[in-house]
């Protein structure tokens, strides 16, 4: 029963995605398949927007498949074969968007979004610390006499 | 002082600015993807014809004038939507319309165009999404707007609705006819 659960527990930690590759897709040579498959994990279906073409089980997202494939099969280096998709489908169909000027503003909004709340504080607590307390940091000669009185009686009472 | 005054509406206003980019941001459409081939040539293709006494096409017969290309299939229902206003297209002898039929069986295909009208001066088939790879589909149906040059000039997503077409379709077909 406890190996069960163990074998389990073990089986599911190492478990992962098989995709949506059919067995008929799959290329004979397996160092083609496996670049075909990274390069699918980075280009997204487009019907089904959130997934990887190795995810969806969309058709077009098989034929996406199957076209990354035929493109390694002929030569096509992986760049290339992102390439070829990003200049019908759009950058879109890429997961990661490229970093160019359209897309600075997204690659480095957060930074920049981050360093200006960063000097917003900065200039805020640096203002703080010279804001005097009323009254200078000496104390009032009526302050003076009236700590030295309580002072004294403090003293009066002690045994 | 009154610069300190007005401070506090430096973040306001930031504020402002990005809640008004994200709100127009909500108003997009997220299936509607921008095509990477406006003002592009037609790709390079060549389609078999689908009806026997129709000839099928290529992109070096996107030249000399003004196109529509429209992408159909007969499994897909806003295509039965958008068809009669191609039948108006052709009917009124605006602009040729060149059919892409794709993904689809010829017997169905031809069945639907026997059932609602065939609109196509030209049909090509592309079973196997061959030349849709090539234009970028990603459903059905897809329209493009060719110019005389053979450079696709816009895109329509979805099918064509009358506003579409009347605010935009015709007139930047009429347009490109000069």
């Amino acid at each position: 029963m406890i190996r069960a659960a163990v074998l389990c527990a073990l089986l599911l930690t190492f478990a992962s995605a098989a995709g949506a590759v059919e067995p008929s897709e799959v290329l004979d040579d397996p160092m083609l398949e496996s670049r075909a498959r990274a390069l699918s994990t980075h280009i997204r279906c487009l019907v089904c927007q959130n997934q990887s073409i190795d995810d969806s089980n969309a058709d077009l997202a098989r034929d996406l498949r199957i076209l990354v494939r035929e493109r390694l099969v002929a030569g096509d280096s992986d760049q290339g074969v992102l390439d070829y998709l990003s200049s019908r489908y759009g950058d879109f169909v890429l997961l990661k968007p490229p970093i160019k000027p359209e897309t600075w503003a997204l690659w480095f909004g957060p930074i920049g979004i981050f360093l200006l709340a960063f000097a917003g504080a900065a200039f805020y607590f640096r203002g703080r610390r010279h804001v005097v307390p009323q009254g200078g940091d000496q104390l009032a000669a009526d302050e003076a006499r009236q700590l030295s009185q309580l002072l004294g009686e403090d003293d009066e009472q002690q045994p | 002082m009154l610069a300190r005054r007005v401070l506090f509406l430096v973040p306001l206003s930031a504020f402002l600015v990005l809640a008004v980019y994200l709100w127009a941001g909500l108003q997009n459409d997220p299936r509607i993807i921008p095509s990477a081939l406006i003002d592009q040539p037609v790709p390079e293709f060549e389609l078999p014809p689908l009806v026997p006494d129709k000839l099928g096409f290529g992109n070096k017969d996107l030249n000399g004038q003004v196109f529509i290309v429209n992408i159909f299939a007969s499994w897909c229902l806003p295509c039965r939507v958008e068809h009669p206003l191609l039948m108006k297209l052709a009917e009124e002898n605006i602009v040729p319309v060149y059919g892409i039929n794709w993904k689809d069986r010829p017997a169905d295909a031809l069945a639907w165009l026997a059932e609602l009208g065939d609109p196509y001066a030209r049909i090509g088939q592309d079973p196997d999404n061959n030349a849709g790879v090539d234009f970028g589909v990603y459903g059905v149906p897809e329209t493009y707007i060719i110019d005389a040059e053979g450079r696709i000039r816009f895109k329509q997503v979805g099918p064509i609705f009358p506003e579409i077409l009347e605010e935009t379709i015709l007139p930047l077909i009429r347009e490109l006819q000069g």
